[in-house]
């Protein structure tokens, strides 16, 4: 049995990160998840914003990081090619009473490093800067340096990029057992059993599970669900920022967002709940999102609801990142408790992750180390003639599958065939945006079924929507008769 | 005296029909606004009929499938003897609005032909 | 870049008679672009029979329907582009499509005509809380998969929408070997046409209930159920009105939405009733030598309308090849649709530029029974006409005549209205 150096559990952000980290030295790693693909658990679900950094705790290992993400995103987005949009973030007060709460806020994040943090009192120039913001706003804490990101596309391009440079992934595999063994940690998990000299643990919710697997020193994670809303791309111009309420004791709040691909997100809500799987939004839950999100946002489109879904926040009872060995279980790192500002962070977690690992292991860096990763062409950034040249030479991207969204048979051919490509539609649909368009994929996940079928030579009914028991399809006419 | 209530299929109108009966024989019938009303309406309640569609595989054509129907209509109660007589039914291409792909369907005396044709 | 008089966009029932009829008319040079592999648009999954007894006097399937105008672009050899998708069209009628074959190009339009249909409304945008597993389906997506490529979506259904497509479907899914428990209608009446209900439900034992709605959806990777319940008048749940389902599959048929993304970005007047342009007496919408017809206009429920209007447009875009802009005193004449009346097809009439009769389409915004259609020449009642019933998924007509509106030089508005009898 091959002793890897370093097993990480979960392809979500965290371990993606800390994968591709990870392979700028000359090491012996893997990947393992219990999902059929990347970028399934929290990592897909979430308000996918790149915070400014006053949110978190001064001194806290949230605070450092975020802020140190925030400032990584924008050269990190260039060398694996995801999309990430500096677009800024208000903070909207609503009375008068709550400024002090603005201004501690921006103190806060002074402290812990934010640059250019304004408060900006002067209700006019607020709504210059966002014209439908409430009526009712008292003031502002304006914050140039937060952002939106593609969630999916920059977990992706790390995983991929993790890939390319050594990193083995393994999928549907779901760990069970950790146990210590001489040199390292014995992995028992549903398709076998693995061995490292190091684990880390990057398993979102479950990362309470393994952690308490090997120390008695218990950690506690709740999943505390956040309900959202995407809007039309019609109502992608709503708000120019992303507008946040005051946040209160189980968070951020409910904020209105631009998405970096031109959408409108609304949400989340944060409901702690006790099934580390249940993902389903509830009515209260988005009843509850509309109408805390109208408080800060006038004339919110919900017409022009698309769809909604939820994700499952990995809260520790501490409220804070637990990144580093665990005391009494040598070898065995956690990277737990990765909640809001997760997402930000992942850059810096991944290079803290990756650090302890180098010190610890004496990894010596990689010359073939490829840091440059080229995502899925997007041909409608071509001109007309570089996008011909194109269709003459791969007429594949000359067939427009996805009515919606544009995506052209070529991206998906290109997301299915590049490392770690896409098996499932949510695989497609995450890589290309086929199938996140206004109909849902009404029109276009027929054909795209075609093509995974076609191009994986699978049969049409063990194509699935998300990988497991999600087939598509479960038999041919008449069958049952 | 029986009476029952029927809406005409007989086109998109949908005219509200009732029928009276005496003895299983119709004696009369309201509501309709044209003779196809009076004639669907007799024929309902004594002889139900319908037109079944259905879909039939292709083999070695442009598309897996090709849509089929009754050419007329058939007893009501032989619509799934039809479907059942139709499950393990393919048909090479080319095909053509018409092609007779089930003779004598389930016993009716009607044909199941192909209406759409596939290359 | 290659120039044509008319291209028609889509080779649906719309685009194929719009062709028709502009050839009719006299002008050679047509273009039908279809994203498609063959013409014939949705009538091509719609299996069912019911089409063209108003144009062929004898019910048809879709394909039969389709195949009739298919044959006729044929024979009058009318050129047209399939697996081309239209990305984009300006407002000065420079057309941009794709194709594998072609890559992607540019055609100078004399005259468009929008025929591009209409798409389903989906899940989300309901908002129906719960999981997202496999097993949703828009009940067009599982008709394509198991009329044309002949896949069953599941076993178990239950049907959400009692509009037509989820009365077909009910039908289609039982004939091919699926169990469907349920169909489901948030409105205290059907939104599909009466004898589908007879032939889709009645015949099978389906039950239909209206007034109520999906409230919830199980399972996480496919789907294992639904929680149905009651609605008020408002349309919202009742607690305590909640009924369990399980099932594998649910179709949803709630609603169809015109497809006017091109529309949009040409800058067309759209009218918010029918998320369709406004067009004028002649289907021409507000950027002159821009017509639309069919379901991009507005949602249709017979074919036969789609092709009398299509007809209309595809005549009109001819003659404003052949004549140039209509010249006119200007006159236009504003249609009001107002108490019960939800929109009118067109919105506007020139008496100058009409047709000797002129056909107004429109729909009521609810079930009336024993009422009048009302329409009014300004304060003058011109047209009364008794209905034992109206219902919006019935689609009305009435016609109007050019000579009638000609003795009116002053009228500035008609009004269309229901009246109790």
């Amino acid at each position: 049995m091959t002793m890897y150096d370093v097993i990480i559990i979960g392809a979500g952000v965290a371990g993606s990160s800390s994968a591709r980290e990870l392979s700028r030295y000359q090491v012996r790693a893997c990947v393992l998840e219990k999902d059929e693909d990347v970028c399934c658990g929290t990592s897909k679900a979430n308000s996918a914003i790149v915070h400014a950094g006053y949110d978190a705790d001064e001194g806290s290992l949230m605070a450092k990081l975020n802020v140190q993400g925030n400032q990584m995103m924008e050269e990190l987005s260039k060398e694996l090619d995801f999309p990430f949009k500096r677009c800024g973030s208000l903070v909207v007060c609503l009375s008068q009473e709550d400024l002090p709460g603005l201004q501690a806020l921006h103190d806060r994040g002074v402290k812990n490093g934010v640059k250019d943090l304004q408060i900006i009192l002067d209700k006019e120039k607020i709504h210059q800067l966002e014209p439908n913001l409430t009526d009712e706003v008292a003031g502002a804490l304006y914050a140039p340096t937060a952002g939106i990101v593609c969630p999916f596309n920059m977990n992706i391009a790390m995983a991929e990029n993790a890939c390319t440079n050594g990193v083995e992934f393994r999928f549907n595999t779901e760990v069970q057992k950790i146990q210590k063994i001489a040199g390292g940690w014995q992995l028992t998990t549903s398709t076998g059993t693995y061995e490292a000299r190091c684990v880390v643990n990057a398993a979102g919710v479950y990362a309470d599970r393994f952690h308490n697997m090997v120390s008695d020193k218990k950690i506690h994670i709740t999943p505390r669900r956040g309900d959202y809303c995407l809007l039309d791309k019609s109502a992608g111009r709503h708000v120019e920022h992303t507008i946040f309420a005051l946040p209160n004791k189980y968070g951020k709040g409910v904020l209105v967002t631009p998405t970096v691909h031109g959408n409108l997100l609304v949400g989340p809500t944060a409901i702690d709940i006790e099934d580390k799987e249940s993902t389903a939004t509830t009515r209260e839950g988005l009843d509850e999102l509309i109408s805390k999100a109208g408080m800060n946002v006038k004339n919110l489109p919900m017409r022009q609801v698309i769809t909604s879904f939820a994700g499952l926040r990995a809260h520790e009872d501490g409220h804070e990142f637990i990144i580093g060995e665990v005391e009494g279980a040598e070898g065995f790192i956690d990277c737990a408790g990765i909640e809001s500002p997760g997402l930000t962070s992942a850059p810096a977690i991944g290079k803290m992750v990756a650090e302890i690992l180098r010190e610890k292991l004496d990894l010596q860096p990689d010359p073939d180390f490829q840091g440059t990763r080229k995502g899925i062409l997007n041909p409608a950034t071509l001109t007309m003639e570089e996008r011909n040249a194109l269709i003459r030479e791969k007429p594949a991207y000359g067939n427009i599958i996805c009515r919606c969204e544009m995506v052209t048979e070529g991206e998906i051919l290109d997301a299915i065939h590049r490392p770690l490509g896409a098996r499932s539609l949510d695989g497609v649909k995450r890589r290309t945006r086929a199938g996140m368009g206004r109909c849902q994929a009404g029109f276009c996940s027929p054909r795209t079924m075609e093509i995974l079928a076609r191009e994986l030579g699978m049969s049409m009914f063990d194509i699935t929507k998300s990988g497991g028991a999600s087939r598509l399809v479960v038999g041919t006419n008449k069958d049952q008769i | 005296m029986e009476k029952r209530e029927l809406i005409c299929i007989g086109c998109p109108m949908g005219c509200p029909l009732t029928v009276e009966l005496e003895g299983g024989e119709v004696i009369s019938v309201t509501g309709h606004t044209c003779k196809r009303g009076d004639v669907y309406a007799r024929k309902e309640v004594t002889n139900p009929t319908r037109i079944v569609t259905s879909t039939v595989k292709v083999l070695e054509g442009k598309a897996d499938m090709v849509s089929v129907k009754t050419r007329e209509d058939i007893p009501k109660g032989k619509i799934f003897d039809c479907v059942r007589a139709l499950k393990d039914v393919t048909v090479k291409a080319p095909v053509h609005i018409g092609d007779v792909i089930v003779p004598d369907i389930a016993g009716t005396g009607v044909d199941m032909v192909a209406t759409k044709q596939v290359l | 870049m290659k120039s044509y008089d008319i291209v028609i966009i889509g080779g649906g029932p719309a685009g194929l008679a719009a062709a028709v009829s502009a050839r009719k008319e006299g002008i050679e040079s047509i273009l039908i672009l279809e994203r498609d592999k063959e013409l014939g648009g949705i009538l091509n999954q719609c299996i069912h029979n019911g089409f063209g007894l108003h144009t062929f006097k004898e019910e048809l399937t879709g394909p039969e329907y389709a195949g009739r105008f298919i044959d006729q672009v044929l024979e009058l050899g009318i050129e047209y582009k399939l697996h081309t998708m239209v990305m984009d069209i300006q407002a000065d009628k420079v057309v941009t499509a794709m194709n594998r074959e072609e890559g992607m190009f540019q055609i100078q339009a004399g005259a468009v005509i929008l025929a591009m249909g209409c798409r389903e409304r989906s899940r989300g945008a309901l908002n129906i809380p719960g999981y997202r597993p496999a097993g949703i389906y828009s009940a067009g997506t599982a008709q394509r998969l198991v009329n044309m490529e002949g896949f069953m979506p599941g076993r178990e259904v239950v049907i959400l929408g009692s509009g037509d497509i989820g009365l077909i479907m009910a039908r289609r899914m039982t004939l091919e070997g699926a169990r469907v428990k349920v169909v489901a209608e948030l409105m205290p009446y059907s939104g599909g046409l009466k004898r589908n209900i007879v032939q889709c439900l009645d015949d099978y034992g389906i039950p239909l209930k209206l007034s109520h709605t999906v409230v919830e959806v199980k399972g996480k990777e496919r789907l294992e159920g639904i929680t149905l319940a009651q609605v008020d008048e408002k349309n919202r749940p009742i607690p305590g009105t909640e009924e369990e389902y399980s099932c594998d599959t649910l179709l949803l048929s709630v609603g169809l939405i015109p497809e006017n993304e091109l529309s949009g970005g040409m800058g067309v007047d759209m009218n918010p009733v029918t998320s369709g342009p406004r067009v004028n007496e002649r289907m021409e919408t507000s950027i002159e030598g821009v017509f639309a017809c069919g379901n991009v206009l507005h949602v249709h429920d017979l074919v036969d309308f789609v092709s009398e209007e299509a007809a209309a447009a595809g005549r009109n875009a001819a003659r404003y090849i052949r004549n140039g802009k209509a010249e006119s005193k200007g006159h236009v004449v504003t249609l009001n649709p107002v108490q019960g009346v939800r929109y009118t097809v067109p919105c506007t009439i020139d008496p100058e530029k009409m047709d000797d009769t002129q056909i107004v389409r429109f729909r009521v915004g609810n079930v009336y029974k024993k009422c009048t259609i009302g329409v009014y020449f300004d304060e003058e009642l011109i047209i009364s006409r008794k209905r034992p019933v109206v219902a919006p998924g019935e689609m009305e007509e009435i016609k109007l005549e050019k000579a009638k509106l000609l003795q009116y030089p002053d009228l500035k508005t008609i009004t269309i209205k229901i009246e109790e009898a």
